[in-house]
């Protein structure tokens, strides 16, 4: 064993498709989950004599993700034929970006574990189309090919290597995802496969300037797997080159189940994909005015939303980031901040029972349909005390079962807080009559005693009691004997 | 520009091209005057000009994000040299 410290260098590869009605060059439908085959036309079959036209939702749609992370967008772009054969393939090419892509040298700015700020570089964000999907039934010696997918518009967002752990690269994901969503431009999900990601991974001696030779991890079916496949790649590159190996420039595959990267078994030829301009589509162009235009059409993206809720709200960093992290549910705090003048309280209870109830149900946000008029009802009825906060935690998980009002609930069940003198001063004399010993000690000067005797008030009345009203009336009650 | 035999050989690959020995060499001085033209091309002086990224003086030609009706598969399906049920099916490939 040696004590060198290696550390990664890591860049990732996002394709991300968007989610415009048609696929990119067609009128087909760009639908997940169609019938195979039912949503082919010539253009995307590449049948001889028909040609691409452009979607223009696809470039508004791209040039905006562009611009969202800051790149520089070119005033003269063009589309390349990036040739090779493959059964997923139609055309024998893909529709890409070689030299002229839609955008540069941007940055997005990474939150690491929710707390570390760190900028990411963007290399480019280019335009492509997807291709088909491949089936392999087991046992056959065949595969089956749809080509519902097959020139649906696709997005390569690429960063520098900057990336230097499998926990930044989680973070760089889970922050793209966000932004992605938030400009309401992707479904990015992976199961469904219209969010992917490639990574490059080397490892280098700490404080070593040169890279060292990388792998290209592919297959990875989740954000979890990438961190999973990146923490295995390191270990194994760094026990090759500890034992004196040389890394092999390869592409390795994710194996899900063994938790290890696999070496693609394929011709060891390296790539010749010819790029060469397309001849079927003309090129496009951005005037500044289109670019401004574009940028000043953006929505808010999740760091300004934070920023905002920290500076208008008053929330701490780290709860304006749990609202954020889900936009649903940063609007559902808004509408509910719209009713209810009271941010924090809001929040509290978003964050906290809100969440709890959304995890223990394993629901998106969405599946719960809590509307803002009735969680800021139920907050009304904790704050002027009409239920207690023990209760009202109660309340809202029915509400969330039954989807009724928090008023309703309270009055079908009867569940009002009492604070009626009379109504708990007939409770404590049951509780001072059952339970002498306590009361004994409280009067020998045992101040706990109280508080044992207002648990049994408390239990007594089924939860309902108003604690800081029994308290004080216990306290009385009890100084007369 | 002469061509070797090796880079057309290559090239045929690339193209998934089954070529004779004889096709080779035939192709190969076919190439090798193609890419002597290219190379006479080469000294024209196109100093100040800008690369040409489509031969028609045409740019931005969309279409809207309008569904247009798809092909019943069936109709494309019968061309295909294999079919099953409305997949198309080819000798298996696997990464």
């Amino acid at each position: 064993m040696t004590n060198i410290k290696y550390e990664p260098v890591i860049g990732l590869e996002v394709h991300v498709q968007l989610k415009t009605k048609t696929k990119a060059f067609c009128g087909c439908a760009n639908e997940f989950g169609s019938k195979e085959n039912t949503n082919i036309c010539p253009v995307c079959l590449g049948l001889p004599g028909s040609l691409p036209v452009l979607n223009a939702q696809v470039l508004v749609g791209a040039a905006r993700v562009a611009l969202a992370l800051d790149c520089t967008i070119r005033h003269f772009i063009k589309f390349d034929r990036k040739n090779y054969f493959y059964p997923d393939l139609p055309k024998n090419f893909q529709i890409s970006q070689f030299d002229m892509p839609l955008s540069e040298n941007g940055h997005l700015d990474i939150k690491v574990d929710g707390i570390s700020p760190k900028r990411i570089r963007i290399k480019r964000v280019h335009l492509e189309e997807d291709a088909g999907k491949l089936m392999h039934p087991e046992g056959s010696i065949s595969s089956l090919v749809d080509f519902n997918r097959a020139g649906t518009p696709l997005l390569e967002i690429v960063t520098e290597p900057d990336i230097y752990s499998p926990e930044e690269a989680y973070a760089y994901l889970s922050d793209l995802k966000l932004m992605l969503q938030y400009l309401d431009i992707s479904d990015c999900d992976m199961e469904k496969g219209s969010l992917r990601c490639d990574a490059n991974i080397s490892i280098r001696p700490a404080g070593e300037t040169k890279l060292g030779t990388k792998a290209e991890l592919k297959n990875m079916n989740s954000f979890k797997a990438v961190k999973a496949a990146l923490e295995y790649e390191i270990k194994r590159q760094a026990q090759s080159l500890d034992a004196g190996e040389r890394i092999v420039q390869e592409t390795r595959l994710w194996d899900e189940k063994k938790e290890v990267t696999l070496p693609m078994r394929s011709k060891e030829e390296a790539h010749d994909y010819r790029y060469f301009p397309e001849p079927d589509l003309p090129p496009f162009t951005f005037t500044d005015a289109d670019i401004e235009g574009m940028r000043n059409s953006l929505p808010e993206l999740p760091q300004q939303r934070l920023r905002r809720f920290v500076e208008n709200f008053g929330l701490g960093e780290k709860d304006a980031a749990v609202l954020i992290a889900d936009k649903e549910l940063a609007d559902f705090f808004e509408a509910c901040v719209e009713i209810y003048n009271e941010p924090k309280k809001i929040s509290n209870w978003i964050s906290g029972p809100v969440l709890f109830n959304m995890n223990s149900r394993n629901s998106s946000f969405g599946a719960l349909r809590l509307t803002p008029g009735h969680l800021t009802d139920l907050i009304c009825l904790v704050e002027d005390g009409t239920v207690s906060n023990l209760v009202g935690k109660d309340i809202l998980a029915q509400m969330l079962a039954a989807g009724s009002a928090p008023k309703d609930i309270v009055r079908e069940k009867n569940l009002a807080q009492v604070s009626g003198a009379d109504e708990l001063n007939e409770i404590i004399e049951e509780v001072i009559a059952a339970n002498k010993k306590s009361v004994d000690d409280y009067a020998c000067g045992k101040e706990n005693a109280l508080m044992f005797l207002v648990g049994q008030v408390m239990k007594r009345s089924g939860g309902k009691a108003n604690p800081k009203v029994a308290r004080s009336l216990l306290a009385e009650r009890l100084k007369r004997t | 520009m002469a061509i070797s035999k090796d880079e057309v050989k290559y090239i045929a690959n690339l193209a998934r091209l089954g070529l004779t020995e004889p096709e080779v060499e035939h192709f190969r001085e076919q190439l090798g005057d193609i890419l002597g033209y290219v190379d006479k091309l080469k000294k024209v002086d196109v100093s100040g000009m800008s690369p040409m990224a489509h031969v028609l003086d045409i740019k931005n030609i969309y279409r809207p994000d309008n569904i247009s009706p798809s092909i019943a598969p069936e109709k494309i399906l019968k061309y295909a040299p294999q079919h099953e049920g409305s997949f198309f099916k080819v000798p298996k490939v696997i990464e």
